[in-house]
């Protein structure tokens, strides 16, 4: 009767025991993604307001960056380049994935393969490979010399391969966005005799206009954040990225190095909310009773499609199949014998099979650790109750590493951990730090997956188990995870593969001990071993190969086990 | 009137057989506010032992928040819930005793309907045997013993709906919450259901509150309906109650067909409408006040009118709606001043008396029927 008499006091429901352990739960992950992500991202931005002594200035190093014309240059090269790669790769993305999704060219799942395979290796191997068409000794130079362009180094080779590395990007997003076609509409527009030309006009692309905003976005943040391709192929161009790098590790001022970093950020800081927005539109677009769209044979545009596809695999093929080429002969270009020479050296001299193991532990700890830090996370935020107040923290901490470039995390790690006055000192330079480091990297989309697979589940499940008195995590167990099993098998490829490829974020943080191939990569480059460094770009992707093969039969026995329900 | 009627004014109309406190489920000052918004306020109910009660209302009304206030699944801002007299206002659902089924049924899609049905059995560690036994029970129970190997998806709507009611009533509850059980299903087999669950709750003589936004299933099922509106209850009452004396406009509106007159008191029993004076109606207060009669279509009636008799207007028929065996004709009468009314006439009458649109048709008003309530 209290709560009648008094109106002003709310009635707080008791929190059962089984619910506060979920809280708990809950509350140690926002403490993890506190710690490894705001944590460094706050030292970032302190860095970049203290002079070198740890003396607050205000914005001095602001000013100080914008007086310098060589760190200015560097800002205009990374827009520009970055602008162009956009402007090139969507059409062309656009173009393969509108084969995909609207025609009836056949093999779709095979050249839907193929083209995506570039995320299987680390973003330098084209530039790499570049580097053996056009490059000093190149097969092509010729060519490119009669085209007036006189080096590959520096931005037509940062474009040409970024086109490469970003595509599979683009494409992605875009399928997905030419997939979600309304069949009523188009139907109604064959009933009033509309020409292809006009329904492309005024059904496809307005459709698509949030898929390829989105597109263009990352595609604009992946060029401008990357670091390997500009390291290997972009001689004396320098670019943001590169330029963090060089303050950083070359000259230790990091307090500029700081300045830089947030440059880096704010595009995708800026991307990632226009994103976001982006991306509510789209799902509203599609309402539950559209009808999904079914592609009508059409021999000479199913043709042209094929063979644009083709074209596109072929210069892929090119591509990629030179750095695998290359990688196994003698000695480029004069002795172009089979030869195991710089798979060897790359795996004695330049110590990779100790770098190697680090690669896998790294993926494999990524792999566990993340998976079920996400999973766990995305189900107590998406099914449990109480603990309103942490909700939204978390909500935003899990997105917020989508928005962080791995320059920008590396160098808060750096500048976190390597604070003596931090307690979390000892894990600086440790195989821990490298593993924290690359989960939150990649955390924002494993978090989107298990969120997208756990919305799709009744959300009335945990309160049918409250009411026959049966505890979420027994429901979690039985009933969750089972079920979600094959985006679970996603979200662990999707680290496993990116913390075998990843530089950016670990270039700053690996130790002698814990040193990675990908950035052997990198060191092998830079020591002339271009051979070797091709070698190992090619290990990594065989690597990916591999497990991704793994993975889908690991997938194939899974669902024969948990998802039988499934069939009727 | 029934014993425990309450009214939105708050006064408890009690009389006579049960005394105060001896309801199963008692409701007390119930608020709900999400943010700005107050989507219940002061609820007061009581749901004696075996009862079957169905929240019928308008989508928004705040009839599911109610129920899911009741199980625990969301947390009223004010008031407090007893049930079998202990106060379970602030327990988590885990603590209270109800089986609940929703409308989406919320089937494991992944556990076969044995291990469905077992899943709150297990937890409560009974034997195995024990727990077989009880699942072949209430299979048979439901009318589906054969369908314990089966999963969710290779059963139809209504079976899958049996199946969660089945599990629902597996730790054999105190109390049984259907949120729109029904709602999901074609129109035969939620007739067909309708009359399995009502009878089921009759053998098991456990309380029952089901929510639902239709009439027809509010009325062939209930021992009582709450009828809500806006977050208030409007009218607390059996389904011939709710039906014949509606509390309030809304009520009257929404249950059931109705016309609606504008009419004026004239002294005690009569009421004029247009220039129509009708006597025998339940009106009081004074004279010339604004009233809105309401009237169901079938206490207008064609027949039988006898010579003398009051209360007969003349009118004539502007349009008939075939509904099968029952026409809805719509007719203008003389003196109501453009105020149609609907009546129900039977396909026969209308062929037998040969009319059509334009005939005329004398019809008598049953004014004792009439609703009478402030304009």
């Amino acid at each position: 009767m209290s709560a009648v008499l008094n109106p002003g006091v709310r009635v707080r429901q008791k929190i059962h025991w089984t619910d506060r352990t979920g809280h708990l739960v809950l509350g140690l992950i926002a403490l993890a993604l506190v710690l490894f992500l705001a944590g460094p991202l706050a030292a970032i931005l302190a860095q970049s307001v203290e002079d070198a002594r740890g003396h607050f200035v205000g914005l001095d190093n602001f000013f100080a960056y914008f007086a310098t014309p060589a760190l200015l240059d560097s800002l205009w090269n990374s827009i520009w380049v970055a602008l162009l790669v956009t402007v090139l790769v969507v059409p062309a993305a656009f173009t393969f994935a509108y084969a995909l999704a609207r025609s009836c060219m056949p093999l779709k799942g095979i050249f839907r393969t193929l083209a995506l395979t570039p995320l299987l290796a680390p973003s330098l191997l084209s530039a790499i490979s570049f580097i053996y068409w056009f490059g000093n000794q190149g097969v092509l130079k010729t060519l490119m010399l009669s085209l007036g362009i006189e080096s590959i180094y520096g931005a037509p080779g940062i474009v040409l391969s970024q086109l490469f590395a970003v595509f599979p990007h683009a494409l992605i997003i875009l399928v997905t966005a030419l997939s979600l076609a309304d069949a009523r509409l188009y139907e109604a527009a064959d009933a009033l005799g509309t020409s292809h030309a006009r329904k492309f006009f005024t059904i496809t692309l307005p459709g698509a206009k949030y898929g390829i905003a989105s597109a263009a976005m990352v595609s604009f943040t992946l060029v401008i954040t990357d670091f390997g391709i500009p390291k290997v192929i972009g001689g004396n161009f320098n670019v943001l990225a590169t330029d963090v790098f060089k303050l950083v590790i070359g000259q230790q001022d990091f307090q500029k190095g700081a300045v830089v970093a947030l440059m880096l950020l704010a595009p995708a800081l800026l991307t990632f909310i226009v994103d976001r927005f982006v991306q509510r539109k789209q799902t509203s677009m599609l309402t539950a009773r559209a009808v999904p769209y079914a592609t009508k044979p059409s021999r000479a545009f199913d043709l042209a499609m094929t063979a644009y596809c083709a074209i596109v695999l072929l210069l892929m093929g090119a591509v990629f199949g030179m750095a695998l080429f290359a990688s196994f002969v003698k000695f480029w270009p004069y002795d172009l014998s089979f030869s195991l020479r710089h798979y060897v050296f790359g795996i004695v001299d330049g110590e990779v099979n100790t770098a190697f193991v680090n690669s896998l532990k790294l993926a494999f700890l990524t792999s566990l650790g993340g998976t079920a830090i996400v999973f766990v996370g995305a189900y107590l935020m998406e099914k449990t109750r109480g603990a309103d107040w942490l909700r939204p923290a978390v909500q935003l901490l899990a997105l917020i590493p989508m928005a962080v470039p791995g320059l920008v995390l590396g160098l808060g790690y750096i500048f976190f951990f390597n604070a003596p006055q931090n307690p979390l000192n000892f894990m600086y330079h440790s195989m821990a730090v490298l593993v924290a480091c690359t989960i939150i990297h990649f955390y924002t989309t494993g978090h989107l997956t298990a969120m997208t697979a756990l919305k799709s589940l009744d959300g009335e499940f945990e309160s049918v188990s409250a009411s026959l008195k049966v505890p979420f995590w027994k429901t979690f167990w039985r009933v969750t995870l089972p079920i979600c099993t094959p985006a679970l098998i996603d979200i662990s490829r999707y680290f496993f593969i990116n913390a075998m490829t990843t530089i950016s974020a670990v270039v700053f943080l690996y130790s002698p001990d814990t040193r990675l191939v990908s950035i052997t990569i990198l060191n092998l480059d830079e020591a002339g071993e271009i051979g070797a460094a091709a070698a190992m770009a090619v290990l990594i992707a065989a690597t990916s190969l591999a497990v991704c093969i793994l993975y889908l039969g690991i997938g194939w026995l899974v669902e024969r086990r948990t998802q039988a329900w499934r069939t009727k | 009137m029934d014993q425990a009627l309450q009214r939105q004014d708050g006064k408890t109309l009690t009389a006579g057989t049960a005394p105060p406190g001896a309801s199963f489920l008692r409701l007390e000052g119930i608020r709900k506010d999400f943010g700005a918004f107050t989507a219940l306020r002061d609820i007061r109910l009581e749901v004696p032992q075996g009862e079957f009660v169905c929240f019928l209302g308008p989508s928004g009304c705040g009839k599911t928040t109610l129920l899911r206030i009741i199980a625990g699944l969301e947390a009223q801002t004010a008031g407090s819930i007893y049930q079998r007299g202990r106060d379970i206002s602030v327990l988590p659902p885990a603590q209270r005793d109800y089986g609940i089924v929703f409308q989406s049924y919320a089937l494991f899609p992944n556990l076969s309907v044995f291990d469905n049905v077992a899943y709150g059995l297990v937890n409560r560690r009974a034997a195995g045997k024990t727990i077989e036994d009880r699942v072949a029970d209430l299979l048979k129970l439901v009318g589906l013993p054969d369908s314990a190997t089966k999963y969710p998806a290779q059963l139809s709507g209504g079976q899958q709906q049996r199946i969660a009611l089945a599990r629902a009533l597996a730790t054999s509850p105190g109390l049984l919450l259907l949120d729109e059980p029904l709602s999901a299903l074609d129109a035969i087999v939620r007739v067909h259901l309708r009359q399995e669950i009502r009878s089921l709750q009759q053998r098991l003589g456990v309380t029952t509150i089901m929510v639902t936004h239709d009439q027809e299933e509010a009325l062939s099922m209930a021992d009582r309906i709450v009828v809500m509106n806006q977050g208030v209850i409007d009218q607390v009452g059996t389904p011939l109650e709710i039906y014949r004396e509606p509390a309030t406009p809304f009520v009257a509106d929404f249950v059931g067909k109705v016309n609606m007159l504008s009419a004026t008191i004239e002294g005690p029993g009569r009421v004029r409408v247009g220039t129509r004076s009708f006597s025998g109606a339940s009106a009081n207060g004074s004279a010339g006040r604004s009233v809105r009669a309401y009237l169901r279509p079938e206490d207008i009636v064609a027949r039988p009118i006898s010579e003398g008799d009051s209360n007969v207007v003349e009118s004539k028929i502007e349009k008939i709606e075939f509904l099968g065996s029952y026409c809805l004709v719509r007719v203008t009468a003389d003196g109501l001043e453009n105020q149609p009314l609907t009546v129900y006439l039977s396909l026969n009458f209308l062929s037998e008396q040969n009319l059509a649109e334009g005939s005329a048709l004398r019809l008598r008003i049953l004014t004792e029927r009439m609703r009478i309530f402030d304009a």
